[in-house]
């Protein structure tokens, strides 16, 4: 195995930069920060391509099976003996390939916003922001130590709560940031209570002891945490739904989804990186990296993730196919594909053929990284253009964003499904996987993948077809080569990244996993991708008054669909309602009277007594010297008749 | 006639702590309290010196204390009229009741 620990620098250059352009940036690299952030992007862009050339293709197999190897490690913080929490690089498939998604999608985004954020006041500060968001995402792929990760965890959290509210001075982005933080916050309570629990009953921290000593099954620790119960259940399905918690807070499953369309108030090219392709999936990674322990030992707990995740994937296609904010139908895209992600583990088992779904969704993750961040990248250009959000504001515009249209088209059809294009080949082995073990889902996975496309397309002719646009005087023009670099790049990924036989590289033990395409049971989704697509054309291509007829018709449930559900309005009501009336007015009472109080009757207490000692301190010497007397003859006395 | 005792000598120097300390007490002007101390202080040395040469008439170390406890007490005496200079510089009176106004 060569030196490894040069990998380290991927994640500490954005941290660099992050650094120097936070520091400094504001009073000395005003226009140049951009410049600066990206070359060293590119830099670790360059190093992670590298890598996982060296790991796939030279020394990261070892007898056919690909190893997981720890180049770096560094105890930082002994509990005890072997509970630490250790600062490491692991080199996995998946955190190989997440390497290069994350360098790579945060690559173009760098690029993209060196004209998208032109201008900006706090232009420095942003790609600050991006930056520290790009070294913490990638620490977070590759930790070694559970612990790592959650410290990791929570800095994704607050880089993207602070490229949320990028524009402070709207106050619809301070309550999305605000928002954002703390149900991820929430969920993430969840989370480190589920590393305490697991922790405690393998007494380790460490990934690849933790999974060992869970899964092996004559191991002491699997032993005691499947015996120990709480309720029923046993204390390490306990742990890992709790951690699951924490990995649904992040990818935004229901029913923790609320932030992320919210998040949408960030400056797009910030939704394409944080809120598409990297940050949200961290939750599917955090239960693919725990995947052994959950397929192995706690089946249930993974029978949750599945359901979890079908019921995001098929409620965020509903929404989505009613809202009017572009971006806001992208994000609901993006959790509903997120959503396919974890149900695809859901339905997976360990090892071998089984281990199907765990491969779909780890290859569902990359297209989708290459797709979403297209589409995100696409909706910026187009908002850039007709500076607005609403789909009613635009239409017709294929003929002034000429190339925005064609690699917008490419990753609608990816993300339809249509052959042969990246988002085809994923979701067809996520639907594979689920045909082969859990029929409900199946199901319910077709229904959303045809609401997919339907929505999708939608989405695509409301912006470029549907009516004349209504473009007067001058216009700035589709943007420069930097605004249609990353688009071309992405749509090549969006096009070709199905190709790539993934099943060789990513599969749940390390082994090479045949992928057999079955053309028969391609028809079905496929049939139904197209009937969607042809809907959404039929309804939308020409402007008319049919969509607005069918939304009547069905009133009841668009009106639902259109206030997503009343979740928000039902957090609302719990919040504001229950937790505020009844257990926060006691709190404060409580707070107020009995804690001030204490507080208060220390401080008056003292206040009394020194005011009637006061008059002692008189200033008059020979006073003093009385006292001082008094005390040496009382001191006399007790020397010579108390104490002989 | 009497040889003087060790007790006459007590009583003297007890005499003299007393005096000191009833001067000190009630004296307003800084000068005499200083000289009130001065009392106190001598009347201490004979209380060295006495016992030193009654109970212990072959060794010296009263003595030795009695010459410390001089040096310290012209020590002490030059501070203490540096401070009544001072404050009689500001204040144009060497009364200790003028100096209340310093408490704080």
């Amino acid at each position: 195995m060569p030196n490894l620990t040069y990998i380290a620098l991927i994640p500490l250059l954005p941290l660099a930069g992050f650094l120097l352009l936070g520091i400094f940036g504001r009073n000395y690299f005003k226009t140049t920060s951009g410049i600066i952030g990206t070359t060293l992007l590119l830099i670790a862009t360059v190093l992670a391509i590298y890598t996982a050339y060296g790991y796939f293709f030279e020394y990261g197999k070892v007898a056919g099976v690909y190893q997981k190897l720890v180049p770096l490690h560094y105890t930082w913080l002994e509990f005890s003996k072997g509970v630490s929490i250790d600062m490491g690089i692991i080199l996995d498939p998946i955190s190989v390939m997440m390497l290069v998604v994350v360098t790579f999608v945060s690559l173009m985004v760098h690029i993209y916003s060196l004209v998208y954020m032109k201008g900006e006041e706090r232009f420095p500060t942003y790609y600050a922001f991006l930056g520290l968001f790009t070294f913490s995402m990638l620490g977070l792929v590759v930790s070694s130590n559970i612990f790592q990760m959650y410290i990791f965890w929570e800095l994704v959290g607050v880089s993207s709560f602070l490229l949320i509210g990028y524009y402070y001075d709207r106050p619809s982005a301070v309550a999305a940031c605000k928002k954002a933080f703390i149900v991820t916050r929430f969920a993430d309570a969840g989370f480190l209570i589920g590393i305490l629990i697991l922790s405690f009953y393998s007494g380790t921290l460490d990934f690849n002891t933790l999974i060992q000593k869970l899964t092996s099954p004559d191991s002491v620790e699997l032993k005691n945490a499947v015996a120990a119960s709480f309720l029923g259940v046993s204390a390490l399905t306990w742990g890992l739904v709790l951690v699951f918690i924490g990995g649904a807070g992040k990818s935004a499953m229901f029913p923790l989804h609320i932030w992320l369309p919210d998040a949408m108030e960030g400056p797009t090219p910030v939704s394409a990186l944080i809120h598409a392709a990297t940050m949200v999936v961290a939750g599917v990674f955090l239960v693919a990296r725990l995947f052994p322990v959950f397929a192995i030992s706690a089946p249930e707990a993974l029978n949750l993730v599945g359901y979890v995740g079908a019921i995001s994937a098929l409620i965020a296609a509903v929404i989505a196919c009613t809202q009017t904010d572009i971006k806001r139908v992208l994000a609901y895209s993006t959790m509903s594909q997120i959503g396919f992600m974890m149900f695809a583990l859901g339905v997976s088992g360990h090892g071998g053929e089984n281990g199907l779904g765990y491969t779909a969704s780890m290859f569902h993750l990359f297209t989708h990284a290459m797709f979403k961040a297209l589409l995100f990248l696409g909706a910026g250009s187009v908002i850039h253009f007709i500076h607005s959000n609403e789909m009613k504001d635009m239409g017709g515009l294929r003929k002034y964003l000429p190339i925005t249209h064609i690699t917008f088209l490419i990753a609608c059809l990816a993300i339809a499904g249509v052959p042969p294009f990246a988002g085809f080949f994923s979701k067809e082995e996520i639907l594979l996987a689920a045909y082969q073990h859990n029929s409900i889902i199946y199901y319910v996975a077709l229904f959303t993948s045809g609401l997919t496309a339907f929505y999708m397309f939608r989405l695509y002719f409301s912006i470029f077809w549907n009516k004349k646009a209504d473009i007067h005087g001058e216009h700035h023009g589709e943007g420069g080569f930097a605004l249609l670099m990353p688009l071309i790049l992405l749509a090549v990924g969006a096009a070709a990244a199905g190709f790539i036989p993934f099943g060789n590289f990513v599969s749940s033990d390390g082994t090479k996993l045949e992928s057999a395409f079955h053309l028969q049971f391609s028809i079905l989704p496929v049939a139904i991708g197209l009937i969607g697509i042809f809907t959404a054309m039929w309804l939308y291509k020409k402007k008319n008054d049919k969509p607005d007829k069918i939304a009547a018709s069905l009133s009841g449930l668009y009106k639902a669909a259109y206030r997503k559900f009343y979740i928000d309005e039902l957090y609302t009501f719990i919040t504001k309602k229950i937790l505020f009336n009844l257990i926060g007015r006691p709190a404060a009472w409580f707070d107020k009277n009995i804690v001030d109080g204490l507080v208060n009757a220390t401080g008056k207490a003292t206040q009394t007594i020194s005011e009637k000692i006061k008059g002692m301190q008189s200033g008059k010497v020979q006073q003093y010297a009385i006292y001082f007397l008094i005390g040496v003859i009382a001191l006399a006395v007790l020397f010579i008749y108390v104490w002989k | 006639m009497m040889e003087p005792g060790l007790y006459h000598i007590l009583f003297i120097s007890t005499a003299l702590f007393f005096i000191g300390v009833y001067g000190f007490f009630t004296r307003r002007n800084l000068v005499t309290m200083l000289m009130s101390i001065e009392l106190v202080l001598n009347s201490v040395n004979l209380n060295f010196i006495a016992f030193n040469k009654y109970l212990w008439p072959n060794r010296l170390d009263g003595v030795f204390f009695t010459i410390f406890i001089i040096a310290i007490a012209a020590a002490e005496a030059a501070t203490a009229i540096a401070i009544i200079i001072n404050l009689y510089r500001s204040h144009r009176s060497i009364d200790v009741e003028n100096a209340e106004e310093m408490k704080y």
